[in-house]
């Protein structure tokens, strides 16, 4: 009788257990379903066609090979605008930074009732549509537009213009893509508890040396999240380039567009696209490495 | 910690916090003597933690000084305080190992060599192995001895404690005021220590200060203050008391009578703080465990009742409340004028105990009464 009641209650929470755990399974299957469908499926449909060859004396057609030579085809055409998407992506990146850092300092430590208020100011230029506001820039940095006369009265630019210019298209990089930095920059900081900070003055610590050894470490999940997600959607993006850009400021994304829908050339395109996801899975590797995120988040 | 340094008296003089309208500390004048253990108590709110914060420098006073020794640190910046503080939540930096937690203060004095100090304080707060390990890592109970160790490795003229057992469990909130209490008479320094748990306060503090109202109510030896409160707000806050609203009707010698509902108590004239001759309002107070309850007597024998010495008040009753807690028992009795009273009796006496529905008397030696303004 006892060891029957025993084996009773032994096996009843190890089923339990194992329908939680096929729940748990069973909960994936949407996403997963998801994933396959709208990611899986275009990669491969993507890695097949950068190996295709052109149909012989066709032009659009292209037939199945395992064609490795689109790759370093495609990468002598376009290897400068593969470089300019990496210096632009970057300094934007760096820019939004040292724009987001103060602003969401502000909102976390500051911002009191107003937080909530705030954090919805800061994304609500994305309600508007994204070629909308680019295209709103060249307005603002147009040739006679206020702050290009003005800095021409300065005489501090190169080239007597910003719109059409590099500096334009970095300028709207940064400024499209600044929400994204504000905003996990922001869940970092209004987690650490201010009683940190002091306590760091009490520990005899100047305002500044507070910054650099409690909020600044504390803070650096937020800052790899932001500058990641903001300098992934900056180096794929070509409708900066493309509005406020010339023809000299072409990113990678623009040679991808053109590709795809100007040359057809669709093999091209394929093996473009596939590099960028590559070289961002390489680049977000060794970043996240560096920043040793596993122990701080 | 070898040598004892030379600490000074922490002086608070007409210290003031307004916010707004609403005073949190309201002119406060107070000296703590160095060396001590001092606490401040009181309910949540009362503005014990404000005062602690304007010590450390965390928040600036509307009006007043603070003084250390002969130094003004009212204007001067919380990192250039001689003063270190144990917060409530401990606030130890999540990113730093102990070692470097407990080194933070001496690194930003530009203190080089800091391996020596940290292990010897490590050591007396029983942390030494534990140094490699991040806060995360450690029980509620280290992470608070962590904390005493950081602020103290600075030496500092008062060590500020912001309720600093709140989050531990009771028993190891025990362990900790014990281990608190050694540390303090171990390296000679002022602690401040804000608490509202007046056990805590009583076990730990050689001074007392009971706060209400941004105000301290009274202040002294914890002994003095429990055995002689003079307000009503110390009288319920710090320990129990029963009290009696009555109106001064007389005074013999150095006794005075008050009239409670039709009975006569008395209270020593040197225990009253109730200004006013006969007439005036004066509440009559008792700590129930100086009180003692026996049955009534029947009517026709009268020898129990006369074991009560005359010199006692005594007060009849009902018993509509009996909870046994081991060590005393707790009575609840109420007097034929409808007010309750508590009495704790210490389980010493082999033999039956009152039960709910006894006709009892309660009764105490005068000299235990204290007499506070109505």
């Amino acid at each position: 009788m006892a060891s029957v009641l025993a084996t009773t209650t032994n096996t009843a929470p190890a089923q339990g257990a194992r329908r939680r755990s096929r729940t748990a399974y069973f909960l994936l299957l949407p996403g997963m379903g998801w994933l396959a469908l709208f990611f899986a499926v275009p990669f491969i449909t993507l890695f097949v066609t950068s190996l295709q060859v052109p149909v012989p004396g066709t032009s659009g057609q292209y037939m199945a090979a395992f064609d490795l030579a689109n790759y370093p085809e495609a990468l002598s055409y376009y290897s400068e605008q593969f470089i300019r998407s990496l210096v632009y992506a970057g300094i934007a990146t760096i820019l939004a930074l040292i724009i987001a850092y103060p602003l969401a300092y502000f909102i976390a430590f500051r911002g009191g009732q107003w937080k909530g208020l705030l954090l919805v100011l800061v994304i609500a230029p994305t309600f508007a549509s994204f070629l909308l506001r680019t295209y709103a820039w060249r307005t603002i940095l147009a040739d006679e537009g206020p702050i290009t006369s003005f800095l021409n009265a300065l005489s501090v630019l190169p080239q007597d213009r910003i719109l059409n210019t590099g500096l334009a298209v970095i300028a709207g990089l940064t400024y499209n893509f600044l929400p994204f930095m504000i905003l996990p920059l922001f869940a970092a900081l209004d987690r650490i508890d201010p009683r940190l900070i002091e306590a760091s003055g009490d520990l005899y610590s100047h305002p500044a040396t507070t910054f650099r050894k409690v909020v600044w470490p504390l803070s650096l999940p937020g800052v790899v999240a932001g500058t990641l997600l903001t300098f992934i959607p900056a180096f794929g993006d070509y409708i900066n380039a493309q509005l406020l850009g010339s023809t000299g400021d072409r990113m990678i994304g623009n040679a991808i567009q053109i590709n795809f829908i100007q040359f057809r050339d669709y093999p091209i395109a394929a093996a473009l696209s596939i590099m960028v996801m590559a070289l961002i899975l390489v680049i977000v590797f060794f970043y996240i490495r560096r920043a040793g995120t596993e122990e701080l988040v | 910690m070898e040598q004892r340094r030379q600490v000074e008296d922490l002086r608070l003089t007409h210290l003031t916090k307004r916010f707004g309208e609403l005073a949190a500390v309201d002119d406060l004048t107070l000296t703590i003597p160095a060396g001590s253990f001092f606490a401040l108590l009181g309910a949540s709110g009362c503005g014990k933690t404000t005062t602690l914060r304007m010590v450390a420098g965390l928040e600036d006073p509307t009006e007043g000084t603070i003084h250390i020794g002969d130094q003004d640190i009212t204007n001067l910046r919380a990192f250039k305080r001689p003063v270190n503080t144990v917060f409530q939540s401990y606030a130890l930096f999540p990113h730093m190992d102990i070692f470097e937690n407990v080194a933070f203060g001496l690194k930003r004095r530009g203190i080089k060599d800091v391996k020596g100090p940290v292990e010897e304080i490590l050591e007396l707060v029983e942390l030494a192995p534990m140094a490699r390990r991040k806060p995360a890592q450690l029980s509620g109970g280290q992470q608070q001895r962590v904390a005493v160790a950081r602020a103290l490795i600075n030496q500092p003229d008062v060590l500020l404690l912001d309720e600093p057992l709140g989050a531990l469990d009771l028993k190891l909130r025990r362990q900790m005021q014990i281990e608190l209490k050694r540390i303090q008479t171990e390296v000679g320094t002022t602690f401040v220590h804000v608490t509202h748990d007046q056990e805590e306060a009583m076990t730990m503090a050689d001074t007392v200060a009971v706060m209400n109202s941004g105000r301290i109510e009274q202040m002294g030896h914890p002994a003095d203050i429990y055995e002689l409160p003079r307000t009503v707000f110390v009288a319920n806050f710090l320990g129990q008391s029963n009290l009696f609203p009555g109106r001064k009707v007389a005074t013999h010698g150095d006794l005075i009578d008050v009239d409670f509902a039709g009975h006569t108590l008395r209270v020593p004239t040197d225990r009253t703080f109730a200004e006013g001759g006969n007439g005036s309002d004066v509440i009559v107070g008792v700590r129930p465990e100086k009180m003692t309850i026996i049955d009534e007597p029947a009517p026709a024998d009268a020898t129990d009742a006369a074991t009560i010495p005359e010199s006692h008040n005594r007060l009849a009753g009902t018993v509509v409340d009996v909870s046994y807690t081991g060590v005393s028992t707790q009575y609840l009795v109420r007097t034929d004028a409808d007010s309750e009273i508590t009495v704790f009796e210490q389980n010493v006496l082999v033999g039956d105990r009152c039960e709910v529905g006894d006709r009892v008397i309660v009764h105490w030696a005068s000299e235990h009464s204290f007499g506070l303004a109505g």
